[in-house]
């Protein structure tokens, strides 16, 4: 059952006042215009056992991504691709409002939004993952680990998932008989084969200004989100809305061109910490 | 096991049920069929079939989940287990959980939910038999069952889905076009205010199919919207 948040309903009032007297003025309350990213930063391979990792950080957010794989069995309907699946874990150290248990509707909303972002565009060409046509099949597993929460948790984890999908690689297929499938996990050789980038922009409303990459304290009193996934030739390969209140057509309409505008940046960031590599 | 992709538009233009792009598919709506709730609805699009119940404004239980100055929604989005084609295992699916927190952020958007403090207004919703739609149909139903239990709201949501298949943009798409289509929108607004309260996209589509298939979908939400207050004035209004 989904339940309107009922933690901090009082202290955002006050926050909001000032976040919103700070809009009023053209500024935000942490001095960045209403476009503008706070400072991203991308470590690739920091888990070195993982087929591919990433280190993201967006402002103070941090999430870690780890790609792992393993031989398993396809989907019923889909006996010649591979599989792809996105968790996300909202780890009780990332803030003072998380709890341990199984992931709550917000972890599982990130992780789907996602999820549909790489598999209609099919950035991942799954078909290249079959071993035995309908039998055996890579599985990759994109683990979404949230470690420091502090405000637009997609877009990070879409860049870091980004990241270490295209870094990641599959260990080498010593034999295959019948269905016995036999790798050596020692090695890593062939890259994933992801054909595609996917990038999410969030555009948070607040009292009707709209802006980018909310931080904590502006996503505390946003009235709604709109999270938008841009591919890199400038398709919109995915959307949701989230937050309590709604949208005006126009500003769907300005949402969007600001996240095509912001896409275009963060596929040029992206592109180049991966060659950087 | 795979199945060959169906014809989704076929030849003289319209789709694989015989509706025009534009075409909505046959809807019913009935309101206050629950003796139970303070709020319900039937609603039906084509073979998609969605019962929504209301209960409150009452007391919220556990107390510490109370707002101090409104109302908390609480909302489920349900299939039940004969709703498809395998039978749904009862236990709530991920897809579920997600559609439940969308379907409550539509709704808090057009609940007046600071006439009622320290309460809590549940909805629930049961999708009895699943062809594509559930979740606006779900939403649809949902609105009509707070006006069935009385709760005063900015506006009603009307929700439909919009879709591309084999390259047309084709308004509220059944189970077969949201299978073996390139997208599938779903739009929940608030057709008098005109705001949009539930949107997303699953699929690909430019800038300029965006624009447009979200005209498609306001054009047929106003038919939606007509339904859902002919449905309010067959209760309430004795004279209708």
């Amino acid at each position: 059952m989904s339940l309107t948040p009922y933690e901090f309903s009082t202290v955002p009032r006050l926050r909001k006042l000032q976040v919103i007297n700070s809009l009023r003025k053209g500024a935000r309350i942490d001095g960045r215009g209403f476009e503008d990213y706070r400072k991203i930063t991308i470590e690739l391979g920091t888990i070195p056992k993982a087929a591919g990792s990433a280190l993201v950080r967006i402002g103070d957010t941090t999430v870690l991504v780890g790609v792992k794989t393993e031989i398993g069995e396809p989907y019923r309907d889909r006996p010649l691709e591979g599989v792809l699946q996105v968790h996300a874990e909202f780890v009780p150290l990332a803030s003072p409002t998380f709890e341990p248990g199984p992931p709550d509707e917000n972890a599982i909303e990130t992780a789907r939004v996602i999820d549909r972002s790489l598999r209609e565009p099919r950035a991942i060409k799954l078909e290249e993952l079959t071993i035995v046509p309908g039998r055996k099949v890579w599985i990759v597993f994109n683990d979404i680990y949230l470690l420091d929460h502090n405000g637009n948790i997609v877009d990070t984890s879409m860049l870091a998932t980004m990241a270490a999908l295209r870094t990641a690689r599959l260990p080498r297929v010593v034999s295959v008989e019948g269905d016995t499938v036999i790798i050596d996990k020692s090695t890593r050789e062939k890259p994933l084969p992801v054909q595609l980038s996917v990038v999410i922009v969030s555009v948070a409303k607040i009292n009707g200004y709209l802006l980018v990459d909310p931080n904590i304290d502006e996503e505390s009193v946003l009235d709604a989100k709109l999270m938008i996934g841009v591919d890199e030739k400038g398709r919109i390969v995915g959307m949701q809305k989230t937050g309590q209140r709604s949208f005006t057509r126009s500003e769907v309409d300005q949402a969007i061109e600001l996240a095509l505008k912001k896409a275009g940046e963060l596929h040029t960031f992206l592109n180049q910490a991966l060659a950087g590599r | 096991m795979m199945h060959e992709k169906p014809i989704l538009i076929r030849e003289d233009g319209l789709r694989h049920d015989g509706r025009k792009p534009e075409d909505l598919r046959p809807i019913k709506m009935r309101v206050g069929v629950l003796k139970n709730a303070d709020g319900s609805a039937l609603v039906e699009f084509g073979k998609t079939k969605v019962i929504a119940a209301v209960y409150g404004p009452r007391e919220a239980k556990p107390r510490h989940v109370a707002l101090p100055d409104r109302a908390l929604i609480r909302c489920r989005y349900h299939m039940a287990p004969f709703s498809t084609d395998d039978r749904k295992s009862p236990a709530p699916s991920r897809r579920e959980i997600e559609l439940s927190k969308v379907i409550r952020e539509a709704l808090e958007a057009a609940v007046f939910t600071e006439l009622y403090p320290r309460t809590t207004i549940d909805v629930f919703i049961e999708v009895l038999q699943a062809d594509g739609g559930t979740r606006t149909t779900g939403l649809t139903a949902a609105s009509l069952a707070l006006a069935d239990a009385g709760i005063p709201m900015r506006d009603l949501v009307a929700a439909v889905a919009v879709g591309k298949v084999d390259g047309v943009l084709v308004l509220d798409i059944d189970q077969l076009e949201d299978e073996y289509g390139e997208a599938d929108m779903p739009v929940g607004i608030m057709p008098n205010l005109g705001e949009i309260v539930l949107l997303q996209l699953n699929g690909v589509l430019t800038p300029d199919e965006f624009r447009k298939a979200l005209d498609l979908a306001y054009r047929g939400l106003k038919e939606v919207y007509r339904l859902q207050k002919e449905a309010l004035y067959r209760k309430y209004y004795s004279g209708y």
